[in-house]
């Protein structure tokens, strides 16, 4: 059977509508704020208003006597319900600083939203109007939100460190030493830039949820969040409270979005286990939107050195980066890993000879801690690269795209060896930017920006453009040993078909959005030949699907989709040996097509997979040897990471007089290699893009000087609106991965890694004529009035 | 203070703290849990739900504001186990992904259509300016209010 044959009556490629569509639209779906538990009682966190300060003292005795309070927990009256502290799995490198953290501070607060005290009431309300009468006494202590003065150690946050610089991390790879220095000296041009990646607050739609359901007899326990990572999350609870693994259960009811906010263990999912075994009943906790901009982490928060060697064509010569990475008050689950996610990408998608110096060093502030936020790493490293590029074009008077082609890995280059090792699995940069430039009738626009561009104009153009790499399908097992990360890559499925030939499809992902039902459903159907209606994808428990590694770092359908392919394989295979013993022939004789097994040859002499199943489950007339029942497990291992790509392209206006920016048209031309539901895919873009130009024009975390948020609320934090950002035009080239059975790479981050830069990139583009070539993002109105009136030699 | 309210077609009467917004007391006394709480200041709708016609948000009117009126919520729009074909263009138009914010933006949806049978892409996005999607880019939300607003 030839591939075009098979594509005909092919499920995988359709843009299939979601099942879990009709729950989400008539508010039959439950998020963890909707369980209804009776008798549960809630619990409310006492936060601190100081970034630093020593606590003093704690009065709780007036809110005890609240109505419906039931007991008042400091710190210090928690400290023996925890087994170790709040779990950080990712030590970068061995000597690297993490600070003793603990669901509750005990005596000191090292950021605005540090949770102090917890109190559990019969209500809500109840248990919110008691953190009102609690009094407790603080010495405030020096704030710390400049990254540059946080690593003077002038002053100290974690004063047992001794410095609150966390580590540093290096990278250098050279051809002969001293390749680096020596490129730069042989340079024909250079650029040095400094970028800012502000913070970002993640702000998924549904706020945290947690709900912890102690059971009557024997110790067991049932965790509900608002989780990407229930399987983590199980791990980490056990060990964290010293509670045997086998007696946690973890559920993800449905989660409102998550963009790595959710991919964390939190104080409030410790603290509701803890006290729902203290008190025997169940203790549920959700918090207030602007509870979230606090206590629930951000993302992004770098400042990047970057510069770039090229010879008198442009061809880099050498990449040199200096990273300073914020931490926030504390290490989370992966938040020292964030720039390391990014480390391998500074050179973009361009052919870089061995000359490459990256090192980060990461440093505490008193501020909200940060971790993995959309990219992870990788936003950062792309708009860092792009960002220079375009720079490095206007140094040298060359088309910011002509440069690019000229540095591009080439087609025929793929799998390439990068600097770094690392393989990257196949690409086509230059067809996924002609198709790009052919959606923005490039020639055409330049032409219009040369005539509109005049001195004097009041509204100028801008084209950005960025040609983008995500590491993705986090992750081959061996490479996270090199980096030491404490936990494998790998994904689990489970494939049982059912004596009626329905399926279930169990996976250790956990879908927050992403419309896993629909796809892994579509990838079974495809390889079973059962159509997609009777097969059941079950996940988000830990007690349906004990094995996974959840959803993150766009790795669900390169890692846990291909797992299903492969535990599909096992089912077909046995089902083969048993269709053989009942067809009378050899196994290898037999072709599996469309659900039904035939004779090569002999078209008449078949036997359907639903008539398998069944004498499988009935096993009166199994083959020697072969197990009763159609399952198989299987866990995919990926040997390589996925490597999606694409060219983005923004056009947009800057109104010189007031600064605002209007974006007309945003391309992305995405290669994320095979897709399972285009649909979905497109989806994905869409909403990645959207995220990236929120970061280039709109969001900032702003703190003042003694660290308090400015922007806590959704009032006062710009996520955009739909009046906000343009339409999005979408267009994709397919390069299969040769990686994986699939040819899948993932692509929940594209859309996000590609998009700051180019919108960066046409700001830069529109206002350079102005003299204007840095900006820091967000691209503000007030920023860019700012910027043009400097550049101008105004005030 | 007692508080009696028409949700959905049903008459409900529940006694409240006079400090009870409405959303409280829908997803609280009424128990329906569809209408989503998505933020303190009234700046993200995943609240918004049908006050005597229109959309509103529900985090901004107290439960005795309403008091007397007829509320309808997300659950209230599928008739005889048929969406709403707002509902429908949703799902065609892959016009959600968590889905958290959905059920205002389908309420606000319906709102904007009443108020403008055919809107322009323009007047969708203005008009939804209320509500806040951290997922989809709007894109295919815009879609979906425009493919509803063809039927």
């Amino acid at each position: 059977m030839s591939i075009t044959q098979e594509r005909a009556n092919s499920i995988i490629g359709q843009r299939m509508l979601r099942r879990e569509d009709p729950a989400l639209l008539t508010g039959e779906a439950k998020f963890t704020n909707d369980l209804v538990l009776p008798g549960a009682l809630h619990l409310a966190v006492l936060r601190s208003p100081y970034a630093h300060a020593r606590i003093k003292s704690i009065n709780v005795s007036d809110a005890l006597a609240m109505p419906g309070v039931v007991a008042v927990y400091t710190g210090k009256d928690l400290r023996d319900a925890w087994a170790a502290p709040m779990p950080c799995a990712w030590p970068v490198t061995p000597d690297m600083k993490n600070p003793a953290h603990f669901p509750l501070a005990l005596d000191k607060v090292c950021y605005v939203g540090d949770g102090v005290v917890a109190v559990l009431a019969n209500s809500e309300t109840e248990s919110r109007d008691a953190l009102d009468a609690i009094d407790v006494v603080y010495e405030p202590l020096q704030a710390i939100t400049d990254l540059e003065v946080a690593l003077s150690d002038k002053t100290i946050i974690h004063e047992d460190l001794g410095t609150n610089k966390s580590y540093t991390w290096n990278l250098k790879v050279e051809a002969t030493e001293g390749a680096v220095d020596e490129a730069f000296k042989n340079a024909a041009f250079t650029v040095r830039e400094r970028y800012v990646q502000q913070r970002l607050i993640p702000m998924a739609m549904e706020p945290r949820a947690v709900a912890a359901v102690p059971q009557p007899f024997g110790g067991d326990i049932t965790l509900y969040s608002a989780t990407q990572v229930p399987h983590i999350l199980k791990v980490m609870t056990a060990i964290t409270l010293g509670i045997p693994e086998h007696q946690v259960r973890v559920v993800a009811p449905a989660v409102g979005g998550g963009f790595g906010s959710k991919l964390d263990v939190y104080a409030e999912e410790l603290l509701c286990v803890a006290l729902a075994r203290k008190h025997g009943a169940p203790v549920r906790w959700v918090e207030e939107r602007s509870e979230n901009t606090q206590a629930t982490i951000h993302g992004r928060g770098q400042i990047q050195f970057v510069e770039l060697a090229a010879d008198k064509d442009g061809k880099l010569t050498a990449v040199r980066v200096r990273l300073i990475g914020d931490m926030g008050a504390y290490l989370q689950l992966v938040t020292p890993g964030v720039p390391l996610l990014g480390a391998f990408l500074y050179a973009g998608v361009y052919d870089l000879p061995l000359a490459y110096d990256f090192s980060c060093t990461s440093v505490f502030t008193t501020m909200t801690p940060t971790d993995a936020y959309r990219g992870a790493g990788r936003p950062e490293a792309t708009y860092a690269i792009e960002v220079a590029m375009d720079a490095l074009a206007r140094k040298m008077k060359v088309d910011p795209y002509e440069l690019r082609k000229r540095n591009y890995i080439k087609k025929e280059q793929f799998p390439y060896t990068a600097f770094s090792g690392l393989t990257y699995d196949s690409g086509d940069h230059l067809a996924a930017a002609e198709k790009a430039m052919s959606h923005a009738d490039y020639a055409a626009v330049r032409k219009k920006q040369a005539t509109q561009n005049v001195a004097g104009a009041r509204k100028r153009l801008g084209i950005g453009m960025t040609s983008y790499f995500e590491m993705c399908g986090l992750a081959p097992s061996r490479v996270l040993a090199s980096l030491n990360y404490g936990a494998g890559g790998w994904e689990s499925a489970t494939v049982r078909v059912l004596p009626t030939s329905k399926v279930q499809v169990v996976t250790g992902t956990s879908p927050h959005g992403q419309g896993h039902e629909t796809s892994w459903a579509m990838i079974a159907s495809e390889k079973l030949g059962i159509p997609p209606e009777d097969i059941d994808v079950l996940h988000s428990d830990t007690a349906i699907a004990p094995l996974g590694l959840d959803t993150y770092g766009s790795r669900s359908l390169a890692v846990g989709g291909v797992a299903i392919a492969g535990a599909c394989d096992k089912v077909i295979d046995k089902a083969r040996l048993i269709a053989a013993h009942q067809l009378e022939c050899a196994a290898e004789d037999l072709e599996f097509v469309q659900g039904t097994f035939s004779v090569k040859g002999s078209p008449d002499k078949a036997v359907p997979i639903a008539a398998i199943a069944f004498a499988a489950f009935t096993a009166h007339n199994l083959p020697d040897g072969v197990e009763p029942n159609l399952e198989a497990q299987y866990t995919h291992d990926p040997k390589n990471f996925s490597w999606p790509f694409g060219t983005h392209i923004c056009i947009l206006e800057i109104d010189t007089e007031t600064g605002k920016i209007e974006v007309l048209k945003y391309i992305a031309v995405d290669d994320c290699g095979n897709q399972i539901n285009p649909l979905i895919v497109e989806g994905q873009v869409h909403g990645g893009v959207v995220q990236g130009i929120a970061q280039a024009l709109y969001e900032e975390a702003v703190y003042d000087s003694d660290g308090n948020l400015k922007t806590s609320n959704l009032a006062e934090y710009l996520v955009p609106a739909a009046c906000d950002v343009p339409p999005i035009t979408t267009d994709f080239t397919v390069t299969p991965s040769p990686t994986n059975q699939l040819g899948v790479k993932g692509v929940g981050e594209a859309g996000t890694i590609g998009s700051a830069s180019t919108v960066m990139n046409a700001v830069l583009d529109a206002l350079s004529g102005l003299g204007v070539t840095k900006l820091d993002m967000p691209a503000s109105p007030n920023n860019v009035w700012k910027a043009i009136q400097a550049a101008q030699g105004g005030n | 203070m007692k508080v009696s309210i028409t949700i959905n077609g049903e008459a409900q009467s529940h006694e409240v703290e006079p400090r009870t917004l409405l959303v409280h007391y829908i997803r609280e006394q009424a128990k329906l849990t569809g209408t989503n709480i998505g933020c303190d200041t009234s700046s993200c709708g995943a609240c918004t739900v049908h006050l005597d016609g229109e959309a509103a948000k529900s985090c901004t009117i107290l439960a005795a504001q309403a008091d007397g009126g007829a509320v309808t919520t997300i659950e209230g729009l599928a008739t005889n186990g048929e969406m709403h074909p707002m509902q429908k263009a949703f799902m065609e138009n892959h016009g959600l992904q968590c889905g958290y914010c959905t059920p205002g933006m389908v309420m606000a949806a319906i709102g904007l259509l009443n108020e403008n049978p055919k809107p322009t892409d323009e007047e969708v996005r203005l008009g939804l300016e209320g509500n806040l999607c951290r997922c989809t880019g709007y894109h295919n939300i815009v879609k979906s209010v425009l493919a509803a607003a063809d039927k």
